[in-house]
């Protein structure tokens, strides 16, 4: 593990998102309406719609386009949906969002 | 005999001290320091001095008789200047005093925001006699006002205290609802109502700028402008442990002093307990676990072993009349499951969530009595699987009733309003009922109940349903949700007519079973408030479809599309200009003339757009709002300006439509015309408001559209002035706005009440046509606004938080 600030709790809005630029393309960090903190892919797997700009509700993201609906907490999708985001290990510490940055880089070709 | 040093006389040193004298008396030769002027009081207990509820003699736990009872050396009043530890002397003002074992206790000190004029007198912090006594004071000049910062567990206490003794008490709280740590939203806007009820107000999301007054506090002022007049701040908003001692001394020190299970610090002399510790990463606030560091490390001082744990906590609000109760861990997560309990008549919500069969976490307002039960089975880990369908009845009920749906209803007063149409209470209808009218369509002969607009048929068969029992069968009707029994027709009433002005107003009293709706009910709820109670409910962003939420059509892409307002489809050389300089400075790949009338950017970056809407802004233009449930175009042909057939100005009178309408949110887009003449150029017999001008006049249809259905508009009226047609339109709009449901075109809603509903409403009644227009204009004053400008301004936003493709590839 490696541990990298990427910015503030309150940089994210309440029951919002913000992405985070990586080598394995935009990661969506979401803050629940009870403050916890999930990193997934920004990508949703039906059509590559930004799951960032979902409305989030208890710990699930609406996908802006089709209203696919995502566990955010197991990546899956729910109801009759299937299909599944990656999830990253996230920490929040003393108002700091912290991400894994080994988890986050490219994978080597070797 | 052992000397031993206790710095700092508060509840923890004060439990130590009892141990210790019970396990070993007469071991120890103590010596205890105070910077206060006094000795040991129970300081849970201050909001009750403050309240006057009790006095400070009541909450004295150590008296002078106990300190010499057990001879005790008193210093009280004594500040520790510094800890000596190669020579093992405390020292203060008097000289050193020796000690073989030494005792850090020195608490906490209050967080003060370094806000402009916080020095000012009359600015103090709610920790000690002092700060209550300096409160007392202020409260007994008559008409005295006070602002306090902080909105949790201290600041309410202290607010409520000052408000019980007669002051104005205003509470800025800076999240979205009070004590966010210890409740969720659900029990924090009962704890607001409660608190609003008893006079004091309330405001979140505040953001304070500055302390102002001349020698004294005179006023708080908020960043938004707001001025608050007072001649009290309070400023409860956290504690910071109290370590500079500790640090001189060249003990670790961590964010507290670093302690271990026996609360040594690292000086095997020297030990720490109370809320200047830490251990194992966490900090103390809350009385329990004072408690037992105080067991501990008398047990440590006397050689006995022992070793200190943390534990789960459990919160209470002590302010008369507010019930709360907080425990264990209340966040969600796709392990955990909810149950969740509200009881809207009585004001009552718990929730409790679960983990592998077993309780981690409760919430409760308003009947707390089973708190403790709660409490212990999250503490003792017992595994509910048995009593998990009756689990939140608490422990005497086991094996009993479940919640009532209909208990929303049953709540309501007699002369709660369920007709707004022909004016029927509950009570009428009521004694209808008891006079033997059992069905709908028996209550609608003898009451008119529902019989208009029949928008309140649900709520009525829910009356019938309350009263008669199992005797009425409830007709199945559509609710908004999963989250919710209600209909959308429900929830616009019950919104009105109990007066809910927040989202958790309405997942409280309408008794939704999911802790903050979905993506369905939440788009619509934020409507619906917005658009009855537009001066007291704060538009919810979070709550929004991307494109409302970004004011800007998001593409299949990702990317979105920019369209700026052109009034009626007038525009000049600068703005074409502006437009074009900023589709080339952006690299736009697509411009595309609209059929309303305007032109579209399409393919623009999400982090683009502030920089493009402050271009556009500086050329004049405003947000189209392409992309909103709310007015988008007033297309216009030429008029009497240039055509040879036209009959009145139809530019000018959209342009005027268009300056009128702009920026208001509607249940869905609405699309207006206006056409010179009957040849009808700008196709205004398919649009939600079409304006087609004659020579006598104007003639205004309505309910048009021409998407997924094709409609023709159907006349509303002919007006022969065109300020009759703007307040006819803005007429319709308004009524549109405050009963269609959400996502309902004006078509299909006029569908539901019928045409002549609307014309009874709109052009009949002239008076009620004028007080339409009035609310309409009310909303005005806060939504004809551009939303470009205030976002323009925040373009980091927009932008991602992070960009770690930088980083080293290794």
């Amino acid at each position: 593990m490696n541990w990298i600030d990427i910015g503030a709790l309150d940089d994210i809005p309440l029951r919002g998102a913000r992405v985070v630029k990586t080598q394995l393309g935009c990661v969506a960090l979401f803050r629940t309406d009870t403050d916890r903190v999930f990193a997934v892919s920004d990508t949703c797997p039906h059509k590559g719609g930004p799951l960032s700009e979902g409305i989030v509700h208890g710990n699930k993201v609406t996908c802006p386009l089709h209203n696919w609906v995502f566990s955010l907490e197991t990546g899956q999708a729910q109801g009759a949906d299937s299909g599944s985001i990656t999830t990253y290990p996230v920490q929040v510490a003393a108002g700091r969002i912290l991400l894994d940055a080994t988890t986050l880089k490219k994978r080597s070709a070797a | 005999m052992q000397k031993l040093v206790v710095i700092g006389a508060g509840m923890a040193s004060g439990r130590l001290l009892e141990h210790l004298f019970d396990a070993a008396p007469g071991a120890f030769d103590v010596t205890l320091f105070n910077a206060e002027p006094r000795g040991n009081y129970n300081r849970l207990m201050l909001s009750p001095v403050l309240s006057g509820e009790k006095s400070y003699g009541e909450i004295i736990t150590h008296d002078d008789d106990w300190y010499a009872g057990n001879t005790v050396t008193c210093r009280f009043g004594e500040k520790i200047d510094g800890i000596d530890r190669a020579r093992k002397v405390v020292l203060s003002a008097q000289g050193e005093t020796p000690y073989d074992k030494l005792i850090i206790a020195t608490g906490s000190n209050p967080f003060i925001i370094p806000l402009p004029g916080h020095t000012l007198p009359g600015v103090i912090s709610y920790r000690d006699l002092d700060d209550t006594n300096a409160m007392i004071e202020t409260s007994a000049t008559p008409g005295a006002r006070a602002v306090v910062i902080g909105g949790g567990l201290l600041g309410l206490e202290a607010a409520a205290g000052l408000r019980m003794r007669g002051m104005e008490v205003t509470v800025l709280h800076n999240t979205g609802h009070l004590m966010e740590r210890q409740l969720d939203a659900a029990a924090g806007y009962l704890l607001r109502r409660d608190l609003e009820a008893r006079g004091i107000n309330v405001i979140t999301q505040a953001q304070t700028q500055s302390i102002e007054g001349n020698g004294h506090v005179a006023r708080v002022m908020l960043v938004d402008g707001t001025e608050l007049p007072c001649e009290l701040v309070v400023m409860a908003v956290g504690i910071r442990p109290s370590v500079q001692l500790a640090k001189d001394a060249g003990l670790d020190v961590g964010r507290a002093i670093t302690v271990d299970a026996q609360m040594q610090t690292s000086d095997p002399d020297v030990y720490a307990l109370g809320e200047c510790v830490e251990f194992a990463g966490t900090l103390f606030g809350l009385v329990a676990p004072l408690y037992d560091q105080a067991k501990v490390l008398a047990k440590t001082l006397t050689d006995q072993e022992d070793a200190f744990t943390v534990k789960e906590l459990a919160t209470k609000l002590k302010v008369t009349g507010c019930d709360l109760f907080s425990a264990g861990d209340f966040a969600e997560g796709a392990d955990r499951e909810d149950i969740v309990f509200r009881d809207p008549g009585r004001g009552v919500y718990k929730r409790l969530v679960l983990k592998d069969d077993h309780l981690i976490g409760a919430v409760m307002y308003g009947d707390t009595a089973d708190g403790s039960w709660f409490f212990g089975l999250i503490k003792d880990a017992t595994d509910v699987s048995d009593m998990r369908d009756t689990l939140i009845f608490g422990p005497a009920y086991q094996g009993g009733a479940t919640a009532d749906p209909l208990s929303a209803v049953a709540a309501l007063p007699a002369d709660a309003e369920i007709c707004g149409c022909n004016g029927i209470c509950k009570g009428q209808i009521v004694s209808a009922i008891k006079g033997g009218a059992h069905t709908l369509g028996d209550i609608r002969a003898t009451t008119k109940a529902s019989g208009s607009c029949g928008t309140c048929t649900g709520l009525v068969e829910q009356v019938l349903a309350v009263t008669l029992g199992d005797d009425f069968v409830m007709p199945t009707s559509q609710p908004v949700c999963k989250c919710t029994e209600f209909t959308h027709e429900d929830v616009r009433l019950l919104i009105k007519t109990k007066e809910l002005k927040s989202q958790p107003a309405v997942w409280q009293e309408l008794g939704w079973t999911t802790p903050n709706g979905c993506h369905v009910c939440r788009p619509a709820i934020n409507f619906y408030l917005l658009a009855d109670w537009p001066l007291e409910y704060q538009d919810d962003p979070q709550s929004r479809f991307v494109n409302e939420r970004n004011h800007a059509n998001i593409q299949k892409d990702g990317t979105y599309s920019v369209m700026p307002r052109m009034w009626g489809g007038i525009t000049t050389p600068t703005e074409l200009r502006a437009i074009a300089d900023a589709a080339d400075k952006y690299n736009v790949p697509t411009v595309k003339v609209t059929g309303g009338q305007r032109i579209d950017l399409l393919g623009v970056k999400k982090e683009d757009l502030p920089g493009m809407w402050f271009d556009l802004n500086a050329a004049g233009m405003v947000s189209g709002h392409a992309y909103s449930k709310g007015l988008r175009t007033v297309k216009t042909c030429v008029g009497t300006d240039h055509c040879r057939f036209g009959t009145q100005d139809s530019t000018g009178l959209g342009i005027k439509l268009e300056k009128l309408l702009w920026g208001s949110w509607t249940p869905h887009k609405v699309k207006l015309a206006v056409s010179g003449c009957p040849r009808n150029c700008a196709e205004a017999t398919c649009k939600d408001v079409g304006i087609i001008c004659v020579d006598s006049g104007y003639q205004v249809g309505v309910g048009g559209a021409a998407g997924m259905d094709l409609k023709e508009t159907e006349r509303l009226c002919d007006v022969p002035t065109e300020e009759e047609a703007l307040e006819v339109t803005a007429a319709f709009v308004q009524i549109y706005r405050e009963n269609a449901k959400y996502l309902d075109r004006p078509y299909k809603w006029i569908a539901k009440v019928g045409l002549d509903w609307v014309k009874e409403r709109v052009v009949d009644d002239l008076e009620n046509r004028r007080a339409l227009v009035a609310r309409f204009d009310l909303s005005q004053t806060i939504y004809r606004k551009d939303p470009w400008a205030p976002l323009a301004a925040k373009a980091d936003t927009f932008a991602p938080l992070a960009d770690l493709t930088l980083e080293a590839a290794e």
